[in-house]
């Protein structure tokens, strides 16, 4: 399996030299189809990462290369999901989760004669995570658990090669969020999109990844790295295997560690 | 109770109106004020309906002027409020001047807008146009500079190109903004044209409150404010209900 992205001492400050540096010499490889996570303490840089690796901000040092190319611009075809589900409020849920048709070729050319076709993707995508039913409501009318399985949807109608997750079940419950691990995992099972969440929570990053990658204080960069092979499909009795509570346990060691130490410094 | 509860808040208006009148009649007839000092509104109603055919020619040019003058802000408006708010530099450069633009007293602007057009209607047009775009543009760049950034990156990284975020998310977004300050526009482009009207015309409500009060008509004179106050109010009333049909959403399905 070949790397699908790379980051190769990868330096990010923001605004000119004296400026906040938020990573520092970042290594990381991800390899195609994998699901990886990245957790570390807060202000360390994580949700820096996602925009490095989606091209919006083009880093201040090092190279980025995701499938074999070298990023130097926004990439085209990323799906992605924040904390905040970011529905547009004045579209209804279909056409909510239909946007990056209108965006992304080769769909953008092909959506007005084969708009059927489409429908039927977004109505089975919506389906998937339960929201049969909801097409032709608003997103406020929504709850918050919903509105972010909708977001899902959006962030795979076009079925992207790399899904970027930023925190995108933060907001949510725990039962909510829980359930969702499940909903994710199920469609990362069957389509195996290259995926990066981002999260502070290490029993979801445990869950859901094949490989976790944890950064340092900042400026961060990646100081440990844990691959989790817990059989296929987990479940939540998967979280009570003791396997996985040892996983959860180095994690959450290492970055208390990593706080102490930047609190001394 | 819901319903009787509307049908209450729908009546609310027109039960002010009406009390307020019949308290204005009532301190006329008893006080004995001189109609030339207030009139009542009996007296108003009455010289309403005599003069009503000059009322109504000199009301349908102010309508008339203050519709196009509205017609080119709300174009020119939108325009500068899309370039304001999508160009970063543009936001820099403009907003200053348009503010201090915004802080000069129209009505000191008629006399250099007759010296370009002369008296008359385009005179009243202008100043209307002059009055109402501000707004306009103010709104529609606020609703467009104000986009969340998250959103952006969503669809940037979709490969969204700039007139593609315009189009799908700054200008659907800034439609609320946009409404809110038609409303206010509309009003202030009926001020213009009456303003205008009053200093340069031969015609118009404005013309006609002028001439009825070197003529001491004072019945006339508050027949053409109530004729502006309708219109107004009319207009105004056409362009919320286009608000809450076309931006329902940001209510989110509230009233």
């Amino acid at each position: 399996m070949d790397n699908f992205v790379t980051l190769d001492g990868v330096d990010l400050q923001y605004g000119g030299s004296g400026g906040v540096v938020a990573l520092k010499g970042t290594d990381l490889q991800i390899k195609r189809g994998e699901f990886a996570a990245v957790v570390g303490p807060s202000g360390c840089g994580k949700s820096s990462l996602m925009k490095l690796v989606t091209g919006l901000t083009p880093p201040t040092g090092g190279r980025i290369s995701v499938a074999g190319q070298e990023v130097s611009g926004p990439l085209k075809c990323v799906g992605m999901a924040f904390q905040n589900p970011t529905l547009l409020p004045w579209r209804k849920l279909l056409s909510n989760v239909m946007l990056p048709l209108e965006i992304v070729q080769p769909h953008r050319k092909r959506l007005s004669r084969h708009r059927g076709e489409y429908v039927e993707k977004a109505r089975g995508l919506l389906k998937m995570v339960d929201l049969e039913g909801f097409e032709e409501r608003h997103p406020w009318e929504l709850s918050g658990g919903m509105q972010q399985r909708a977001n899902l949807c959006r962030a795979l109608i076009h079925e992207p090669d790399l899904l970027m997750l930023d925190e995108p079940f933060g907001a949510l419950d725990a039962f909510t969020r829980e359930e969702l691990w499940g909903v994710l995992q199920d469609i990362w099972m069957e389509k195996r999109f290259t995926t990066v969440l981002v999260t502070h929570d290490l029993r979801e990053a445990t869950y859901l990844a094949d490989v976790i990658f944890v950064m340092s204080a900042r400026p961060g960069r990646v100081i440990a790295t844990h691959r989790v092979d817990l059989p296929r499909p987990r479940t939540l009795e998967t979280t009570f295997d003791p396997a996985f509570i040892e996983t959860v346990h180095a994690i959450r060691n290492q970055i208390a560690q990593i706080r102490e130490e930047s609190k001394a410094a | 109770m819901d319903s009787k509860n509307r049908t209450l808040h729908a009546a609310m208006p027109w039960l002010v109106i009406v009390s307020l009148l019949v308290v204005w009649q009532l301190s006329v007839v008893i006080f004995e004020v001189p109609s030339f000092v207030m009139p009542s509104p009996t007296a108003i109603f009455a010289a309403f309906q005599e003069y009503r055919s000059i009322i109504l020619y000199h009301a349908g040019l102010t309508m008339m002027n203050t519709m196009i003058g509205f017609a080119l802000g709300v174009a020119v408006g939108l325009l500068l409020g899309i370039i304001i708010g999508t160009i970063p530099l543009a936001y820099s450069g403009l907003y200053p001047v348009l503010i201090g633009f915004n802080s000069v007293p129209k009505v000191a602007l008629v006399p250099i807008i007759v010296l370009w057009l002369g008296i008359g209607q385009p005179t009243a047009i202008a100043t209307a146009f002059v009055l109402c775009f501000f707004p306009i543009a103010v709104n529609v760049a606020t609703g467009l500079a104000t986009v969340e950034p998250e959103v952006e990156d969503v669809l940037r990284s979709l490969g969204a190109s700039k007139l593609d975020l315009v189009t799908k998310i700054g200008l659907p977004r800034a439609m609320p903004y946009f409404f809110a300050s038609l409303k206010i526009s509309i009003t202030l482009a009926f001020v213009g044209t009456v303003i205008a009207e009053t200093i340069a015309s031969n015609d118009g409500i404005g013309y006609l409150m002028m001439q009825a009060s070197s003529q001491f008509r004072v019945p006339l004179m508050f027949a053409g404010v109530a004729v502006i106050a309708s219109l107004g109010i009319f207009t105004y009333a056409i362009f919320a209900f286009l608000e809450k049909r076309l931006t329902g959403w940001a209510m989110r399905g509230k009233r």
